[in-house]
C-alpha cells in the first residue's frame, strides 16, 4: 500500500545519503496518511486487551498478514530490492504507533533489518526478520568464504522470525547477511515482557546472502539506528502509560474521591507528563535527524545517543510513578498496564543500555573538550 | 490512544546561526573589554546600564515586536538564540531582561497607544529596567491573596501596602504590579486584582533592600505609601487582571534562562576531567548532556509554537519543571563526579568557587517564577485531572 502511496525518490539520493539511506523528509499529510493505516492496523488485530487475554498466539497471523499487505514491515526497503520503499521518516511515524501499542509482533526488527539489507544491496525476503547483533559487545566474524562465527545474546523475536539481518566484521571492514534462523543455534530466552529474546548462535555457518557494507557505514551505524527506534518505541509506549494512567486517576475512586483529585497523586502524575514529554521531544528530535542527515555524524551521534539515555532514564521513572497511580490492580497479569511498562523497562537494553551509551557520550564530549562543548549542544 | 503533548523538533532556521556568531563575536568583545568574567557566575552587579545600551543598539532587545514601538520584528527563535548566548556566557543582562521577556509584552498587549510609544522603545535601546510587582509578604504562590490596594481618586488611583521578592527594584525604572481594586467575590475569588504600570520615582515608593543568601542583592520589599498613578497606566480591565496572567506564563516558563543559569559548570567539570575520562567519570557527563541536550530541544519546540502563535500553556510548565530541576541537582552531580578528579587539575579553584555558588544558588531555581508545586497543579490541569 505504502508504495502506491509513495514511491521511490524523485531526484536520486546523494551518495552519502545513499549509504546511511537518509532521505529528504516528506510531508506532514504523507506521514499521516500512513501512520492513520498503521493505526488501524494495530486498533483491528492488535489491541491491547484482546492480545492481553489472548490463550495463544493465534492473534498473530492475521495481524502480520495485515501489515505485510500495507506493506509496513518492509517499509525501508527500496521496491528494486522487494521492498515499499518508504522514508526513513514514515517508517519512524510508524513505530512511534507500535510503541503506543506495545506491539509484540517483530515489526520494528523486519523494518531495522529489512534498512540493514538495503545498506548493502541484499534482497529482503517477505517475512518476520530480527537483526544481530543488538549488544554492543557482540561481535560476529565473517570469513573469507562468508561462514558467519559468534553469539549474539538477546536478539528479539529470533525464534519467531523467518531470517536474520547479520553485521558480521572481519579484521577491517563490515559486511551485511542475510541468513535462515534454521541455520543457526539458538537459545531459549525472554525479556521482562515475556517476548523471545533469543541467544543465536552462528557456529560458522553459511548466509544465504551476503555483501560488503558500503563505505561510510561506521561500527556504530547500526547501534544509532536501533537506539533511535527502541526510543521512538518507548516515548509512544510512555504516551499510553500516561494516557491509562490519567484515566484511571479520574476513574478511581477512594476516600469518596476520585484519587486524581488528590495533590499528592496529581504531582506524580504530573511528573509522569514530564517523563513522556522528555522521551518524546528527545526521541522525535533524533529521528528528525537520521531521516535529514547526510551521514552518521556528531549530531547523530548526540541525538540518537541522548534519546536513548533519556527514554530509558523517563521509562524507570514512569513505569514506577504509573504502577503506583494503579495499585495493586496494575500489578496483575489480567490488567494491560504490564504490556507497556515491561515492555519500555526491556527495550532499554537492545542497542545499547543508557550506561553503554552515557560512557560513550560522555568520552566523546570529554575529547572535544570544553569549548566545543556548548557549540555542540547549540548546533542542534 | 495518545497523550496530548507536543514536542516538535523544531530546528532553529539559517538566519539564527548568522545570528548566533554576530552574538558570540559581541560577547568576546565585551568579555575582552573586561565588562564581565564569563567564569564567574554571580560575581558582580548583573545590571549593567552602559552594557545593557550597547545589547539595545545592537538590536536584541524587544526583537520580536513591532518596528513602530522600537521592536526589530524577528522571530522568537531568534530572540533565542540571543537569550541562550547571553545566559551561556553569564552576560550581565538583568538590567533589561525582565522588560524584554515579560514587561514589553503585556504593555504590547495591554497598554495604551501614548504609553506603548513612549516606554518600549526606551526599552529596546536598553534604558529601561522593569520589576515585577507580584508577591506580598502574605500572598506569594497564592497570587490572588494579594491585599497592596489601589484606591480610585481623581485622575488616578493610590496605592497602598508593599510588593516583596522583587527582583531589581532598586534599579528598576518601572514596576507591572499586581494591586486590589475591589475585593473578591463570592462566586470568584481571583476577582478584584488590577495590572499597574508603575513609575518607580514616584513620590511615596521605598525600596528596601533584602540580601538573598548568596549574598547578593537580589530581590527587595517595595512599601507604597499613598503613591499616585495616573489613570492611563492600569493596564488592561479593572477587577480582571486573573483574565490576563496566563498567555504570558509560556514565554515566562520555557526559555533556556530556566536551566542556565549555572551552565558553565559542565565546561568546567569537562576541564577537570580531562580528555580521558574513567568511566564513572564518563557516565556521569554523559547522562547530564543527554538530559541537557533534551531540555535544550523541548524549550526550543516551546519557543517554536510560540512563534506559530500557539499557547503551550502546559508544555512550557514542563519546561521549567523539568529545567529547574535538573539544575537544582546539577552542582551535587558536579561535586560527586568532579571528587575523585586529579589533585592537580589546574582549575580546581574555579571549579570549586562556581560550585560553591551553584550549591547555594539551587534552592531558588524550583522557587522563583511558579514553584515546582504550582507548575504541577498547572500540569495536572492540562492532564484534565482538575
Amino acid at each position: 500500500m505504502m508504495s502506491r502511496i509513495r514511491g521511490l525518490d524523485e531526484s536520486p539520493p546523494s551518495e552519502a545519503a545513499r549509504i546511511a539511506g537518509l532521505r529528504a523528509v516528506v510531508t506532514d499529510g504523507e506521514i499521516h496518511i500512513v501512520t492513520e493505516a498503521a493505526a488501524r492496523i494495530f486498533a483491528d488485530l492488535a489491541d491491547p486487551q484482546t492480545v492481553n487475554k489472548a490463550k495463544d498466539d493465534g492473534w498473530k497471523a492475521p495481524l502480520w498478514n495485515a501489515l505485510s499487505a500495507a506493506g509496513l514491515p518492509l517499509a525501508w526497503v527500496p521496491e528494486a530490492l522487494g521492498g515499499s520503499g518508504a522514508t526513513l521518516a514514515e517508517g519512524f511515524a510508524i513505530l512511534a504507533v507500535a510503541g503506543r501499542f506495545a506491539l509484540a509482533v517483530p515489526l520494528a526488527e523486519t523494518l531495522a533489518a529489512g534498512w540493514l539489507l538495503a545498506r548493502a544491496g541484499v534482497p529482503a525476503p517477505a517475512a518476520p526478520m530480527t537483526l544481530a547483533p543488538v549488544r554492543p559487545h557482540d561481535r560476529i566474524l565473517i570469513e573469507a568464504d562468508g561462514r558467519l562465527s559468534g553469539r549474539a545474546t538477546g536478539v528479539p523475536f529470533a525464534q519467531d522470525a523467518a531470517y536474520i539481518a547479520v553485521l558480521a566484521e572481519d579484521r577491517d571492514r563490515q559486511s551485511i547477511a542475510l541468513v535462515d534462523v534454521k541455520d543457526c543455534r539458538l537459545g531459549a530466552g525472554r525479556n521482562l515482557a515475556g517476548d523471545a529474546a533469543n541467544v543465536v548462535t552462528f557456529d560458522r555457518m553459511r548466509p544465504l546472502h551476503y555483501a560488503p557494507a558500503p563505505e561510510g557505514f561506521e561500527p556504530l551505524s547500526l547501534p544509532l539506528m536501533g537506539a533511535t527506534i527502541r526510543s521512538i518505541e518507548t516515548a509512544g509506549a510512555l504516551e499510553t502509560i500516561l494516557s491509562l494512567s490519567v484515566a484511571y486517576a479520574n476513574e478511581r475512586v477512594a476516600f469518596e474521591r476520585p484519587i486524581g483529585k488528590f495533590q499528592a497523586v496529581q504531582q506524580n502524575l504530573a511528573r509522569l507528563a514530564g517523563e513522556t514529554a522528555a522521551a518524546l521531544a528527545v526521541a522525535g528530535s533524533a529521528a528528525d535527524t537520521l531521516a535529514q542527515a547526510a551521514a552518521f555524524d556528531e549530531a547523530v551521534f548526540l541525538e540518537a545517543a541522548s534519546a536513548k539515555i533519556r527514554t530509558a532514564e523517563a521509562a524507570a521513572e514512569s513505569v514506577a510513578i504509573a504502577h503506583q497511580v494503579f495499585g495493586a490492580i496494575g500489578f496483575t497479569q489480567e490488567h494491560i498496564l504490564h504490556r507497556f511498562t515491561l515492555r519500555a523497562l526491556s527495550w532499554r537494553d537492545d542497542f545499547g543500555s543508557e550506561s553503554y551509551w552515557a560512557v560513550e557520550l560522555g568520552k566523546r564530549i570529554a575529547r572535544r573538550g570544553a569549548d566545543d562543548f556548548w557549540p555542540l549542544v547549540a548546533s542542534r | 490512544m495518545s497523550a496530548d503533548l507536543h514536542f516538535d523538533p523544531i530546528r532553529l532556521p539559517p538566519e539564527c546561526e548568522a545570528l548566533r556568531a554576530q552574538v558570540r563575536a559581541f560577547l568576546a568583545e565585551e568579555i575582552a573589554a573586561g565588562t564581565f568574567d564569563p567564569h564567574e557566575p554571580g560575581r558582580g552587579d548583573s545590571h549593567n546600564r552602559a552594557f545593557s545600551r550597547r545589547v539595545g543598539a545592537k538590536g536584541w532587545i524587544g526583537m520580536t515586536w513591532p518596528k513602530r514601538y522600537g521592536g526589530h520584528e524577528r522571530s522568537q527563535l531568534e530572540r533565542y538564540v540571543v537569550t541562550e548566548e547571553f545566559r551561556v556566557a553569564n552576560a550581565p543582562a538583568q538590567l533589561h531582561f525582565i522588560a524584554d521577556r515579560q514587561s514589553g509584552p503585556i504593555l504590547l498587549k495591554y497598554a495604551p497607544e501614548h504609553i506603548k510609544h513612549d516606554i518600549l522603545p526606551r526599552i529596546c535601546r536598553g534604558e529601561l529596567c522593569f520589576v515585577i510587582g507580584m508577591s506580598e509578604p502574605g500572598s506569594g504562590s497564592d497570587l490572588f491573596a494579594a491585599k497592596a490596594k489601589a484606591t480610585k481618586v481623581g485622575g488616578g488611583w493610590r496605592i497602598n501596602g508593599s510588593k516583596i521578592w522583587t527582583t531589581s527594584a532598586h534599579v528598576a525604572d518601572y514596576m507591572l504590579g499586581l494591586f486590589r481594586t475591589s475585593p473578591p467575590t463570592r462566586e470568584n475569588r481571583r476577582h478584584g486584582l488590577t495590572q499597574f504600570l508603575v513609575d518607580m520615582k514616584t513620590k511615596g515608593i521605598t525600596v528596601n533592600p533584602i540580601y538573598q543568601m548568596t549574598g547578593q542583592r537580589g530581590f527587595n520589599e517595595v512599601v507604597f505609601d499613598d503613591a499616585f498613578v495616573p489613570d492611563d497606566h492600569v493596564m488592561g480591565e479593572i477587577d480582571g487582571a486573573w483574565k490576563q496572567a496566563t498567555s504570558e506564563l509560556a514565554y515566562e516558563r520555557s526559555g533556556p534562562e530556566r536551566f542556565l543559569e549555572t551552565f558553565s559548570l559542565l565546561p568546567e567539570l569537562i576541564r577537570a576531567l580531562g580528555p580521558e575520562p574513567d568511566l564513572r567519570g564518563a557516565e556521569g557527563l554523559g547522562r547530564l548532556v543527554a538530559q541537557l541536550h533534551t531540555l535544550r530541544r523541548m524549550s526550543v519546540a516551546v519557543a517554536g509554537m510560540l512563534q506559530a502563535g500557539q499557547e503551550p500553556t502546559v508544555e512550557g510548565s514542563i519546561v521549567k519543571d523539568l529545567g529547574t530541576i535538573w539544575e537544582q541537582k546539577l552542582p551535587e552531580r558536579v561535586r560527586g563526579l568532579a571528587a575523585f578528579t586529579a589533585p592537580e587539575i589546574t582549575n580546581r579553584t574555579t571549579l570549586e568557587r562556581q560550585l560553591a555558588f551553584a550549591t547555594v544558588l539551587a534552592p531558588k531555581l524550583t522557587i522563583q517564577g511558579g514553584t515546582t508545586e504550582i507548575l504541577r497543579g498547572i500540569i495536572a490541569r492540562g492532564l484534565g485531572l482538575r
